[in-house]
């Protein structure tokens, strides 16, 4: 049987199977969010116990302060999240990477830089943007709260059998363009539910030549397509990553597990249920205008007119959109005034993106009209990005540098911005209210957020 | 769990495509109150003005649907993240069934979960019966019945839905995954003890 990739680590993890098309599957990495650790409670009052604690491994992100010097959360529901995750971690003998410890930063970022993240493992965590670890070609998918409890009962997973799409990718990046441009044009378009029921390969030349990081940002959004997961086939690249991390193997279980690492990608006749091409090699800087992430234009665009849509719920939606962002359709979105810029988030907040922002920022100053956040996505970023002289960078330029954690993502530490501000946002959902009630969000790239904090206004970072 | 077997109530349309669960609960109120609490922050970017007061042209506060415990939505209802409070929150504020052309994939998942019943539709039956709620609110309510796969209205129409049988199972007998889960164990002891031979360095103690 010709194979792909996906189709490959689903079988080696199936446990057996349940009914048709429904598998029991082993869970090799569990990552724990602060957000659940009240969970653990419930766990209890159904009598069950955590079956591998050595597999589950947990970190303070959503509710912990980004405020500089901080201690904990600012949030008044902080101190319960974070101190019951701590109670749970040590009564269960789960690793906790605790809130100014060297590992801690946001899920997403801390699992590939700590070497949990390998190529053709299954990781669940109960978060949506677990599909990140797919970039270093590891199965993962985000599962809800009762489910987080189900893998640490039982360290399994009841799943149907998603169906596979390949996206293949095809071309250079022109200059000023980012992989999470990437992304973006591709929601926009097959829609953010585009990629439901399936679980994605993303493939072809652009894909094999982006780096690690690159593609963690291009797995991240797959939810956005509503894919159930998405993956890229490890390559040397991949396989260089993980050697010496923290958590990778070492010595003879090393060359067993890249040999085993090397077998991983889709067999050259495996067929896919649905197959989506992708050009970039004309791709302009993209930008969202509404709240949907598929609501995405080139920057150099007209923001697109509801009548224009032939479905009647798009319509109403893409007017809803506009009515809440207060936007006019048929107008250049470039040259809208600006309150914030947020960089950071589990898609844009690693190492190679700050280096393309502080590129960007290098030598210029923050409009006086905006509040302009750089929010690292682990300590482990934030001491990399000192020791090249980025922090500096930023702060010269009139950026705050903060500590790591999801901040301004989603305000689940009380960080949030005001009713009818405007942000540029390199994070992953500008959902009505997602950054605060009534805040209005452009989601963009680290390289076009700088350039919007710089011009106070929506920018085409190749003019700048 | 509460098993779900046939459920009759108020239906009420809201076709918004991509609502997702941000916008179903927001989360400075999943961190603030407890699961049964979720209720009346349950869609209040929809429900409510942004200075609190109700919002007046919302159909879910219009008092002919107000105690709905049915929702028929657009597509991808439920989309973006995994919060599992948002079935919380919908549960609270006292629904039982969601009818949608299309679920994120997530919260779909999470419904069966907590006895709430996600049926997918196609649209081209959603947009009728819609339009038959709308135009006659007294008579809202419809039957959804799971042992037989069945919506029925109150003009006597009936409806199928398919529902994935384990999933249907889950629901009608109200069961715990865990503990079915459980009755695998030996398969899953056996699977974990050659796995650690291949592959020991994914159970090193922390
Ligand atoms: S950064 Fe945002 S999207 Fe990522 S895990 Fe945190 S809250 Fe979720």
């Amino acid at each position: 049987m010709k194979q792909t990739l996906f189709d490959k680590v689903w079988d080696a993890h199936r446990i057996r199977s349940l009914a048709p098309g429904v598998d029991l599957l082993a869970v090799d990495r569990h990552l724990y969010i602060d957000l659940h650790a009240l969970l653990f409670a419930d766990l209890e009052k159904l009598g069950r116990g955590v079956r591998n604690p050595e597999m589950t491994f947990a970190v303070p992100d959503h509710v912990v302060s980004s405020a500089p010097g901080r201690t904990g959360g600012n949030a008044e529901w902080s101190e319960r999240y974070i101190s019951a995750l701590r109670r749970a971690a040590k009564k269960y003998g789960i690793r906790l990477f605790d809130v100014n410890d060297d590992g801690q930063g946001i899920v997403h970022v801390i699992g590939p830089e700590l070497g949990l993240t390998q190529p053709g493992i299954l990781l669940l965590c109960g978060d949506s943007h677990t599909s990140t670890h797919g970039g270093l070609g590891a199965l993962s998918w985000g599962i809800g709260a009762s489910e987080v409890m189900h893998v640490l009962a039982t360290q399994t997973i009841v799943q149907r059998r998603p169906k596979r799409m390949r996206v293949n990718i095809e071309g250079r990046l022109p200059a000023g363009v980012e992989p999470k441009d990437v992304i973006l044009r591709l929601i926009g378009q097959i829609g953010a539910a585009g990629g439901t029921g399936y679980a994605i390969e993303y493939a072809g030349s652009a894909m094999q030549r982006m780096e690690i990081e690159g593609r963690l940002t291009i797995c991240n959004l797959s939810i956005e397509l509503g894919a159930k997961t998405g993956m890229v086939a490890p390559d040397d690249k991949a396989i260089e990553f993980v050697r010496g991390r923290p958590f990778a193997p070492n010595g003879k279980d090393w060359d067993r597990a890249v040999g085993e690492w090397r077998s991983l990608t889709s067999d050259p006749d495996a067929t896919f249920d649905r197959e989506v091409d992708l050009d970039v090699m004309k791709l302009v800087p993209q930008i969202t205008w509404g709240t949907s992430p598929q609501d995405v234009i080139g920057i150099d665009e007209m923001i697109p007119h509801p009548d224009a849509a032939a479905d009647p719920d798009r319509k109403r939606a893409m007017q809803a959109g506009l009515d809440y962002m207060g936007l006019q359709a048929g107008r250049p979105l470039a040259g809208t005034p600006i309150d914030w810029v947020f960089i950071g988030s589990c898609t844009n907040s690693r190492i190679s993106d700050l280096r393309s922002a502080a590129a960007v920022a290098k030598g210029r100053k923050v409009s006086p009209k905006v509040k302009a956040w750089v929010v690292p996505g682990s300590k482990s970023v934030k001491r990399q990005a000192e020791a090249e002289g980025l922090d500096k960078i930023f702060l010269q330029a009139g950026f705050e540098w903060r500590e790591p954690g999801c901040s301004l993502c989603v305000g689940a530490n009380g960080e949030t911005l005001g009713d009818g501000e405007r942000s540029v946002s390199t994070s992953n959902r500008n959902f009505v209210g997602r950054q605060g009630p009534g805040a209005r969000t452009h989601l963009a790239s680290p390289p076009m957020a700088v350039a919007a904090a710089i011009a106070g206004r929506i920018t085409d970072v190749r003019t700048l | 769990m509460e098993p779900f077997t046939v459920h009759t109530g108020v239906a009420v349309p809201l076709l918004v495509a991509n609502i997702d669960t941000d916008v179903i609960i927001r989360i400075d109120r999943i961190a603030k109150y407890a699961r049964d609490g979720l209720g009346p922050f349950a869609l209040e970017a929809l429900r409510r003005l942004p200075d609190g007061r109700e919002n007046a042209d919302c159909i879910l506060n219009a008092p002919a649907y107000r105690n709905a415990s049915i929702l028929l939505v657009g597509d991808n209802f439920g989309c973006g993240s995994s919060r599992e409070n948002a079935v919380w929150a919908l549960m609270a504020m006292g629904l039982r069934v969601v009818i949608a052309p299309s679920f994120g994939d997530i919260f779909f998942g999470n419904c069966f979960q907590n006895g709430m019943l996600p049926i997918q539709l196609h649209r081209a039956a959603i947009e009728p019966l819609a339009k038959q709620l709308i135009a006659d609110p007294d008579r809202a309510t419809l039957t959804v019945d799971l042992q037989a796969l069945r919506i029925r209205t109150q003009t006597g129409a009936e409806m199928p839905f398919a529902v994935e049988p384990l999933q249907r199972r889950m629901l009608l007998e109200g069961l715990d995954q865990i503990g079915l889960t459980l009755t695998n164990e030996a398969e899953i002891a056996q699977f974990q003890s050659q796995d650690r031979r291949t592959r020991p360095w994914l159970y090193a103690a922390p």
